[in-house]
């Protein structure tokens, strides 16, 4: 029977055209979606006379952008520099408080059993479904009587800003640790109450290291909203106040060199490159972390 | 009286049928009584405790409202009177289980600290501001001085004028526009990245890409790119043949109501598709492999795989990007804020005139969609209590587009 002889594997290379010719398709899209980027890119290393006239060509010398990036960190009035370290702390202090105080909330409601937490946990749910635009207009009124009338100026303010990120952080965050820490085993913690850990330490030493995967997951999601919002600290710190952030000073240096791209656009990039470099860093965590957490 | 005497009677006759209706008729009554009582002593305890912050902002609301919850529970005064003998000294209780020694008030104490934090600053920003709203949007709140309670003027203000609607209109025509370009294009990038390519990994990371840039600083590259960089293409001719409105000054984004919408879905469309392409990764490469090895083998071609395999079972994931498209184009601000602020001046379309019974075309600004149409009616404008009216009734939508996710989410986990 012919079936029976040995196959004889085919070595030769086949030219596979369809797949070519994919992979020159996906080359031309990735082209088609790095063009906008490179646009900024090239005229953020022209002066803006050459900008107008042809923004398409590449720029004369790259030199040039560093020309206009010491125009912007020059300027007093936009405060990159600040604005910049600002937008790191928020970020991150903010990321650290978010992840922290809501892994605590969502131990506790998912370890005491009762109609109450029950209650708590629907109540942190009901906040997701509240857009910001519905809470903005009262949250600055309610801001600035609390300051004027206890004096703890929560608008303007560092802990202000901190505090309302964890406010809207919670109802996601609670709701994805609860999803997790339900699947934790509890015969962990009762072993190390059983050596004698207190439930703060429990907590602490057993629990949070294990809920390492979905912190990770939600400092992503958390981190790309804290880092590029503009409408909340607009809101909350105030246009005119002492600090502003990132996104912030990109405004406010668009609203004062009206058409001036060169500059425009080298603010743009500088607001840009420090997402771009975590992404090339933590590319698998944050595609992972904002797949999943669409997911829900 | 009566009622005993009825049931004597009946028990009389010995009908045992009609007793047990009779049963069934007082066990209601009294479940009604019952639940009328704790219902409305919970209705004035949430009054009390909701409105708490009102009361911060003028005394004399906080007492209306609570006049209110009183006239309510006044009828039955008697009978929560006589629960309140019932239930004596809960706030004792609590004190007890709170401070006391031992596991139960530790385990409490825990419990409490723990979740202060959260709690505190989630009811601190999100929900007294959200029920303040609620009372903001009933009065006439202008941004200085003390808010006076008209009721639903605001409502009415809003619902009688076209602009809302045409606001609504637009965002709705977005949202179905953005729906459909942001998933017919990830669907297809997802397709392309899942094929056996050497370079699928770099083209992942890129399409992805855009999404890491904030929708600020984003409007500003577009904004550059449709001024400055596209009129150099020359590319308009094209474009006005296809859509039909000319483009005026070079500017897509600021000529004309359809182009300027179609120059953000374009955006956006390029901002979020790499996202959802994620969504759609995964659910392509949960697809059993012997499924499509099988079809290979019965001789289907690629075009015919993707149609009976792959596109009805990634539907859910097709459920899961409808969704999450449609709540984030409903509340795309940044993008437009900082491209338009609030889009070019257009005329109302021509059935708004019929439907409102406008003698002329009034003038519009074309992609005030219903966030930044809220924030410009707000901070713009300094209409504070018509801009939360507004709010509010966003959030209904907003609401109600859950509401039917969750539903659709649990009948599909039915039937899985």
């Amino acid at each position: 029977m012919e079936n029976t002889k040995p196959m004889v594997k085919d070595n030769r290379k086949k030219i596979d055209i369809p797949k070519i010719l994919l992979t020159l398709f996906g080359l031309g899209l990735l082209v088609l979606f790095f063009l906008p980027f490179v646009l900024v890119l090239i005229n953020a290393a022209k002066v803006n006379r050459d900008i107008i006239a042809d923004p398409l060509s590449m720029p004369e010398s790259f030199g040039q952008i560093f020309m206009n990036i010491g125009i912007i960190l020059d300027n007093s009035s936009v405060r990159y520099v600040q604005s910049f370290f600002n937008s790191l702390i928020i970020t991150t202090s903010s990321l650290f408080l978010i992840g922290v105080t809501s892994a605590m909330a969502a131990w506790v409601l998912v370890r005491r059993k009762t109609k109450m937490s029950f209650f708590i946990f629907m109540f942190f749910l009901s906040g997701m479904v509240i857009p910001f635009q519905v809470v903005m207009i009262p949250l600055v009124r309610l801001l600035t009587i609390l300051g004027r009338s206890t004096g703890i100026g929560f608008k303007d303010s560092l802990h202000g800003i901190l505090l309302a990120y964890m406010g809207f952080g919670a109802p996601l965050s609670v709701f994805l640790f609860h999803g997790f820490i339900k699947s934790v085993p509890i015969d962990i913690e009762e072993a190390a109450i059983i050596d004698g850990c207190s439930k703060p330490q429990v907590f602490f030493k057993i629990v949070l290291p294990l809920l390492k995967p979905i912190f990770v997951t939600l400092l992503v999601l958390n981190g790309m909203w804290i880092w590029n919002d503009y409408l909340l600290p607009s809101l909350v710190i105030g246009t005119a106040g002492t600090f502003q952030t990132l996104p912030m000073a990109v405004m406010f240096l668009a609203g004062s060199y009206l058409r001036q791209w060169d500059l425009i656009l080298t603010s743009v990039l500088m607001a840009a490159i420090p997402a771009v470099i975590a992404f090339l860093f933590a590319q698998k965590y944050i595609i992972r972390g904002m797949t999943s957490g669409a997911i829900k | 009286m009566a009622k005993v005497q009825e049931q004597k009677q009946q028990r009389s006759f010995g009908d045992k049928a009609k007793n047990s209706g009779m049963r069934i008729l007082f066990y209601l009554l009294m479940i009604i009584t019952v639940s009328y009582v704790t219902l409305y002593g919970a209705l004035k305890f949430i009054l009390r405790v909701v409105f708490l912050p009102v009361k911060y902002f003028s005394v004399t609301g906080y007492q209306k409202v609570l006049d209110f919850g009183h006239s309510l529970t006044k009828p039955f005064s008697k009978l929560v009177d006589a629960f309140k003998e019932r239930f004596p000294d809960m706030s004792g209780m609590l004190e007890e289980s709170f401070h006391g020694d031992g596991d139960k008030a530790d385990s409490n104490r825990v419990f409490f600290y723990f979740l202060f934090p959260a709690l505190f600053s989630f009811l601190l920003m999100v929900m007294i501001p959200f029920v303040l709203g609620i009372y903001y949007s009933l009065t006439d709140f202008r941004g200085i001085g003390d808010p006076n309670f008209i009721a639903f003027e605001n409502y009415q203000d809003i619902f009688g004028d076209f602009r809302y609607y045409y606001s609504f209109y637009r965002t709705a025509l977005y949202s179905i526009l953005n729906i459909l370009a942001i998933n017919v294009v990830a669907f297809s990038l997802a397709v392309l990245v899942t094929q056996k390519l050497r370079i699928k990994n770099l083209m992942r990371a890129g399409f992805f890409m855009p999404n890491l840039i904030g929708g600020l600083v984003l409007g500003y590259i577009f904004q550059f790119i449709y001024s400055q960089a596209v009129k150099s293409i020359g590319a308009w001719d094209l474009i006005v043949k296809v859509f039909g409105e000319p483009i005026l000054q070079d500017n897509m984004l600021t000529s004309g109501a359809t182009n300027s919408l179609i120059a953000i879905i374009i955006v956006v469309t390029w901002q979020y598709a790499g996202y959802i392409m994620m969504i759609y990764i995964a659910a392509i490469q949960n697809i059993p492999q012997q499924l499509v090895e099988a079809s290979k083998i019965d001789g289907a071609n690629a075009f015919q795989r993707l149609r009976t395999i792959t596109l009805p079972l990634v539907a859910q994931a097709f459920t899961v990007a409808m969704f999450l498209t449609l709540t984030t184009s409903f509340k795309q601000f940044d993008t437009i804020f900082s491209m338009t602020g609030g889009g070019p001046t257009g005329q109302v379309p021509g059935f708004f005139v019929n439907l409102f019974g406008l003698t002329t075309r009034p003038p519009v600004p074309t992609l005030d969609l219903m966030a930044v149409n809220i924030y410009n009616e707000a901070f713009a404008f300094s209409n504070f209590g018509i801009g939360q009216a507004k709010a509010i009734v966003f959030f209904v939508i907003l609401l109600v587009i859950s509401l039917v996710q969750v539903y659709y989410n649990k009948r599909r986990e039915v039937e899985l």
